[in-house]
């Protein structure tokens, strides 16, 4: 079969499809969109039936894959590294129960924050929740461990946590493609008892968990995605995971390393095999594009043993992804270097689009602030968060999916009162909209700014789960109708906009003002796709 | 074979559009490929980069390590300086626009940022958005680049044209036309200054 030019994540979606998936959800995240994207668009995944959904957050999409695996279908659930934290409750459990069709969880990790809030490590979470995780090294085997992870859960009974980093998510090279397999039928789990977590029935699904490791850990060895390669200078031995393997190898003509290698693409990570490299060198190098968890693990807390190099010692730097000349120095080795960084170079940070309705509702927002003190505005993840950088400078927090109303809560407890929370639709519906239902029930003095751009924005316009739903929501939750405003943010609408933005900070309750305007960019593309029907339409005539 | 390219701009200029032309070139050629992209928050009017890796062997690496690169090709020209340090110093080359693309407060003074390119030991500095206008139409521009930076690429002119026409195929044949037009323009003028 011809080689397809592959993302790392449409090499995912790719290996699903054939893996013989029913379903896929997900919610958007930086950088695993393009999995659930490539599905959606795919004419194969049509023609099987294959389901797919934008859930409204992390925890609903998990909790529906493993709704399907219930039914026996094999299901993928994707969310971006923080986004396993909204849905861990479910992904931690669903361990205990276990799997019946093939559940996959691909989680895609942000080392160096290029869109994201932490570098947390994934890995964690398989390990504390005793799952077994793939992670490949390059788009080849990101396709291929995407349909071993499907083969590996059903064996095993478990959900696999596929993990990946955005560099590997959207980095595009050539991918063969395998015969598919085909679905599965509905069927039961035959345990009819499996997904029941009563704690009686929790301990002995526990205990299997448990039971399942040693296998876990034998099919690490014998897979084929765990290889040692010897090499003749045993003065270092390199353990090198995922990724991390590429820069390696990179530093070497025509790859030949001449040291030992380790690399590892499957844990829990056979003993046996680190054990051989331990034993057979000087020193150990660890690689890891991400948190020193290998590293940690064969260093020990008290490092009395064999030197053992990696982030923990300097040898690499603690935080922030790896690349080629990371990799070089930390073998000794001389790097080459280019030109030295010209004076006349400026930062050049991203920023709202030109047009955009977030300019407008947070210059109204700001102004009709004017009148109080400063550090008042409590915001949340989105492309609004971008305000908070010259010359808007409208916003002081961004923490996590939700918090903004949260948030403002709180500081209005402590006394700062009016207290804004600034939250887009999407990010609404994700986790905000509890967070409404505290402030109503609080009776907390707060002003709710919902900008309401009817799309998920930052990931690239998907559909938003609110989409012709807040006011609903926002009553439904019993804000009262009198303070749930509705306004257009336009330029030409700013004296306007900023007078009823005053009228909700002076209100001693809690209010929702509802700025509507679509994102400029879903409406750019909404034009072009309304003009190409239309010509398709004339040339048919 | 071995060229490793950074492709550089501002989110929007266009700069997936090269890498997709060379690649999909590259691919005709039978030579291997990867090319890490930049997508997410800094597409918002950031500045984005794509590193693309062209061999007729295996290719480790997503990344090209630094000092590596034997090309940058820009956009852009402030963008172009900001990878420098990735660019080999003996056979580097630096293939850009010449049109600023202003959209931060403090943007040096384009003199400014010109005089740090010629500095360099090889570079091509032309006025694309002219060059492409003259073709047709500005939205070219990025093609003008593409094609400057043709006689370094180590990529059969032929190829490339082939990718145009398959890459712009669904967009109609009159942007086929333009595009193939820019590419050569850009050629002509990246011969004719060297």
């Amino acid at each position: 079969m011809q080689k397809l030019l592959l993302l790392g994540d449409e090499a995912i979606a790719q290996g699903a499809i054939d893996a013989g998936i029913s379903g896929v959800y997900a919610y958007p995240g930086t950088p695993s969109t393009e999995i659930t994207e490539y599905i959606q668009a795919s004419k194969e995944a049509k023609e099987f039936g294959i389901k797919s959904m934008w859930s409204s957050n992390e925890k609903t999409a998990m909790e529906t894959a493993i709704g399907m695996s219930y039914a026996g279908k094999k299901s993928l659930v994707c969310m971006k590294h923080v986004g396993l934290n909204v849905a861990a409750d479910a992904f931690v459990n669903s361990a205990i129960t276990g799997a019946n069709g093939g559940l996959v969880v691909l989680a895609a990790d942000d080392p160096s924050m290029h869109s994201s809030q932490n570098e947390q490590d994934s890995r964690f979470y398989g390990k504390f929740s005793f799952v077994p995780i793939l992670e490949p090294s390059n788009q080849q085997e990101a396709y291929d461990m995407t349909r071993y992870a499907f083969e590996l859960s059903e064996r095993f009974s478990i959900p696999v946590l596929l993990r990946i980093t955005t560099r590997l998510a959207h980095s595009r090279a050539g991918v063969t493609r395998l015969k598919s397999t085909t679905q599965n039928e509905l069927k039961l789990p035959s345990n009819p008892q499996q997904f029941i977590l009563l704690p009686a029935i929790a301990r002995k699904q526990y205990k299997n968990l448990l039971s399942k490791q040693e296998g876990l850990e034998e099919d690490a060895f014998t897979s084929g995605n765990n290889v040692y390669t010897d090499g003749s200078d045993k003065s270092l031995g390199v353990i090198a995971c995922g990724l991390a393997h590429n820069y390696l190898v990179e530093n070497f003509e025509d790859g030949e390393v001449p040291y030992p290698v380790l690399k590892v693409n499957q844990y829990p990570v056979p003993k046996k095999m680190v054990q051989k490299l331990y034993d057979s060198v000087d020193k150990v190098l660890v690689l890891e594009d991400g948190y020193p968890i290998i590293e940690e693990l064969l260093r020990g807390y008290l490092n009395i043993d064999k030197k053992v190099k990696g982030r923990l010692d300097g040898s690499i730097p603690r935080d922030g992804e790896l690349n080629p000349n990371i990799v070089a120095k930390a073998l000794g080795m001389k790097i080459a270097e280019g030109f030295a960084s010209a004076d006349s170079v400026a930062g050049r940070p991203p920023q709202l689009c030109e047009g955009c309705g977030h300019w407008d509702s947070f210059g109204a927002l700001n102004e009709a602030l004017q009148p109080y003190s400063g550090g008042r505005v409590l915001a949340d993840i989105g492309c609004y968060t971008l305000s908070a950088l010259p010359p808007l400078q409208a916003i002081n927090s961004c923490v996590d999916m939700g918090a903004s109303i949260t948030m403002a809560i709180g500081a209005a407890e402590a006394g700062l009162i009016p207290a804004v929370a600034a939250i887009g639709d999407s990010t609404f519906t994700h986790s905000g909209m509890t967070g409404l239902l505290d402030a109503v029930n609080r009776k907390s003095p707060i002003t709710v700014l919902l900008n309401d751009n009817s799309t998920t924005g930052m990931t690239g316009g998907q559909d938003s789960a609110a989409f012709g739903k807040v006011e609903d929501i926002c009553r439904g939750v019993g804000v009262e109708e009198a303070h749930i405003r509705i306004i257009k943010p336009l330029r030409r609408l700013h004296e306007e906009n900023v007078k009823v933005i005053s009228e909700e900070l002076e209100y001693d309750g809690l209010s929702v003002i509802i700025t509507r305007r679509e994102c400029v960019q879903t409406l750019a593309r909404r034009m072009k796709l309304k003009h190409l029907d239309k010509k398709k339409a004339n040339a048919k005539v | 074979m071995k060229k490793d390219i950074i492709l550089a701009g501002v989110g929007g200029q266009g700069i997936l559009t090269i890498a997709t032309i060379i690649g999909t070139a590259a691919l005709s050629e039978g030579l291997e490929l990867k090319q890490a992209e930049v997508h997410g928050m800094s597409q918002r009017g950031g500045d984005v980069q794509s590193h693309l890796r062209l061999s007729s062997k295996n290719i480790a690496s997503d990344l090209i390590p630094e000092g590596k690169a034997d090309i940058v090709i820009s956009v852009e020209p402030m963008e172009s300086l900001r990878y420098v340090n990735m660019l080999h110093q003996e056979k580097g080359w630096l293939v850009t626009s010449m049109n600023p693309f202003n959209n931060i407060s403090n943007y040096p003074e384009l003199e400014d940022v010109l005089k740090d390119i010629w500095k360099l030991p090889h570079y091509v500095t032309i006025d694309a958005e002219k060059v492409a206008k003259e073709q047709g139409s500005v939205k070219a521009a990025n093609i003008v680049v593409l094609g400057a930076a043709t006689p370094y690429l180590d990529i059969k002119f032929e190829s490339l044209e082939d990718a145009i026409r398959t890459v712009f195929a669904r967009k109609g044949e009159d942007m086929v036309k333009l595009n193939l037009k820019a590419l050569r323009a850009g050629r002509d003028l990246a011969e004719k200054s060297s």
